[in-house]
């Protein structure tokens, strides 16, 4: 690792992403379908970014472009002031970024014991010179995450849930990355474990001095993790602000609703808490509709919202947001 | 008397590996018009309590012992044709997942018209009306062409519309939600909360609510029931359990949920993994992965405690506070008294309460091997 101490340069800058997937809507004709469609945001070194939205929005694509598991459609990603390009670039990228997956029954291969799946990133980026130094390096990572080194060589169904996250984890963390993109890795886990696996996140980070994509859906632990946070909705970026100020000053109509519906875990605050209901559903991203995406289920919609895509402009320091009507509403 | 009674219900599924003890000995009472919140995580027996009620168990699941009383009429071992009557008239039930409850060969109106005349004595015609009101009582736009559509056409949110709709057209007294918005995204869930708290007051059905998510309990449950492995850990008002939680799984699990001012905090995690039915422990089912457990939380279950009228519990530490709290003679009033049945008096307990240090030696070895 380079030793860094500049904090203008981020970690991760993301510019104008966009992935399309084409999807098949007839006889020989095909339909973009704008997953992620011109997202820009910069993480820091040693940062939590959030990323929030409701299925479909477009989160786990922006996690999994980010990382080049698909090809970006266009835009740049910059890591560490150099653009990821060619190959070899990406590949270098992948010694440095890992991902941690939602599911830890599917996300890991049933036939593998655990040392094997923990070891398999060191075999494919040649990260050991003798067998020793591997089997040396696979128990450390079991240990780092709190695994019992003598389940080395159990397979993952002989593991509950939380434990087989903590695999995904280890595996995550052979390549000794500096970024990661958890997506959604708490959500498949019951509340009592929920806890011990968000607090070894925050562990590592302060150990290892990682950086974290955090994709969620579920607010509360979003915000409980993350310095900053992002919302998208429909493929584009809404919101961004540090995590205080976004659940304290929320700006866009749809943060704000999103928040007010977040059930509080107390009786007496969920009562009192003024819910901003929202109509009807996400739109089918094939045909989101013209200028604001969010524009049919909004309460403020207007016939200028309709007229074009508002720009994504900081209205505060490091409060950005897009909405074309920002003003006449927080006033 | 209570629209719904249940009374020391245990249900087993009877398995190739042994006898699965999914429901041990749950009670409660549901008030019409009232809502109950089930809680508890995977495994905990939530569901399989609300199966028994209606009946519709697994064919490995057998309800052992116990009374399910429905406006004074018992359930258990009523009978197939009593229960049809029971099922969808009187109790009808949602599932946690919208998108595989539907038949997706069948249309919309379709499966709700069956459902109406199969519960009424409706016609085909009065039951398409009643079905096209059901789906505008739900907020569903356009009812005529949707009772047209499959469900494939349809999202999320609007499924489990429709499967409130046809839960709710015989207008049942007890409607059992089983994780009926886990599926769905938060504004979607808020919408749809939302809607049954309308339709229950319209209506005056009782909710029983099953669910992992203390927010959505916090939102609907006048009532709240808390299990752990198919036991039932407390049972109060929800004011009671949040604010007054008197057994240590409870309070644990209230320390670890990120809150809107844990932000920047450590949360307090549970420790430990959850429990196998196949082996349960011959005490709380709690006690190995509990921090305040003493010895005899280990070798003997806890009976139900009344802590209050509004609140019942089961868990030793309240009579550790009892008895600690007699021995500073500051508090008059005790705090908890064990149920007449209780088999042991405080006194009695006071030589475990202190062997602590014992208790942690059993659990460090009945927990096989320092798992996470």
């Amino acid at each position: 690792m380079m030793a860094q101490s500049n904090t203008e340069t981020p970690l991760v800058d993301v510019r104008h992403l966009k992935e399309y997937f084409p999807v098949n809507t007839g006889f020989f004709k095909t339909t973009p379908l704008k997953a992620v469609d011109d997202v820009s945001f910069t993480i820091q070194r040693g940062e939590t970014l959030g990323l929030v939205g409701e299925s479909g929005c477009g989160k786990t694509t922006v996690g999994r472009t980010i990382l080049h598991l698909y090809e970006p459609t266009d835009g740049e990603i910059i890591y560490d002031g150099k653009p990821i390009k060619t190959k070899a670039d990406i590949q270098q990228f992948h010694t440095k970024s890992t991902m941690v997956f939602q599911d830890p029954y599917s996300s890991l291969n049933p036939r593998m014991t655990v040392s094997d799946i923990i070891g398999e990133p060191l075999d494919v980026h040649h990260l050991y010179k003798t067998r020793e130094e591997r089997e040396q390096r696979i128990l450390e990572l079991m240990d780092h995450v709190g695994l019992n080194s003598e389940h080395a060589s159990r397979y993952a169904h002989e593991f509950s849930g939380g434990q087989r996250q903590r695999i995904g984890i280890a595996r995550a963390l052979a390549v000794d990355p500096e970024f990661i993109v958890c997506d959604e890795p708490v959500s498949a886990l019951d509340v009592s474990i929920q806890a011990q696996v968000i607090n070894m996140f925050d562990e590592l980070q302060e150990q290892l001095g990682l950086t974290y994509l955090f994709i969620a859906h579920d607010l509360l632990v979003v915000r409980h993790i993350s310095d900053r946070i992002a919302v998208m909705y429909l493929g584009k970026m809404v919101e961004l602000a540090d995590a205080a100020e976004i659940y304290d000053h929320p700006l866009h109509p749809y943060t704000k609703s999103l928040i007010s519906a977040v059930p509080i875990p107390d009786p007496r605050i969920a009562r009192a808490n003024k819910r901003i209901p929202l109509q009807g559903d996400i739109p089918s991203p094939l045909n989101a509709p013209s200028g604001c995406p969010f524009r049919t289920r909004c309460p403020y919609a207007q016939g200028k919202c309709a007229e074009g895509m508002p720009e994504f402009k900081e209205v505060s320091t490091g409060h950005f947001v897009a909405c074309h009507r920002t003003e006449e509403i927080n006033s | 008397m209570a629209l719904l009674e249940v009374t020391d219900l245990h249900t087993s599924f009877f398995t190739d590996a042994g006898e699965v003890k999914a429901v041990n000995g749950v009670s409660f009472a549901l008030e019409r018009g009232k809502t109950l919140g089930i809680v508890g995580e995977s495994g905990s027996g939530k569901s399989v309590t609300a199966y028994s009620i209606m009946q519709i168990l697994a064919s490995t699941g057998k309800i052992v012992s116990g009374s399910i009383k429905l406006d004074g009429q018992e359930l258990v071992g009523a009978g197939e044709k009593a229960m049809r009557d029971v099922r969808g008239n009187k109790i009808s039930i949602i599932f946690q997942d919208p998108m595989t409850s539907l038949n997706p060969t069948y249309t919309i109106g379709h499966q709700l018209i069956e459902a109406i005349t199969l519960h009424t004595n409706r016609n085909k015609q009065e039951a398409w009306d009643r079905a096209v009101e059901m789906l505008r009582l739900v907020g569903i736009n356009e009812p005529e062409k949707r009772m047209k559509q499959y469900p494939h056409e349809h999202s999320g949110g609007m499924r489990q519309r429709i499967m409130i709709a046809m839960a709710l057209a015989c207008e049942p007294d007890i409607l059992i939600a089983d994780e009926p918005t886990t599926a769905l995204d938060v504004t979607i869930q808020a919408q749809i909360l939302e809607l049954m708290q309308k339709l229950q007051e319209e209506m005056g059905m009782a909710i029983i609510m099953i669910t992992h998510d203390l927010g959505v309990v916090a939102q609907m449950c006048d009532e709240i029931v808390v299990m752990y492995a198919g036991s039932y850990c407390e049972r109060g008002t929800a004011e009671e359990i949040f604010y007054n939680p008197r057994h240590e799984y409870t309070k644990g699990l209230l320390r670890s949920i990120p809150t809107m001012d844990t932000m920047g905090q450590k949360l307090q995690p549970i420790t430990g993994t959850p429990i196998d039915l196949l082996n349960l422990p011959a005490g709380c089912p709690f006690a190995p992965r509990c921090d305040n457990a003493m010895k005899i939380c280990i070798r003997q279950a806890p009976e139900s405690m009344v802590i209050n009228d509004d609140h019942k519990a089961s868990c030793w530490m309240n009579v550790k506070d009892l008895f600690e709290a007699q021995q500073a003679e500051a508090t008059p009033e005790p705090k908890a008294t064990p149920e007449p049945k209780a088999p042991l008096a405080p006194e009695d307990v006071v030589d475990e309460i202190f062997a602590q240090e014992v208790a942690a030696a059993e659990r460090g070895a009945a927990q096989e091997g320092g798992e996470a």
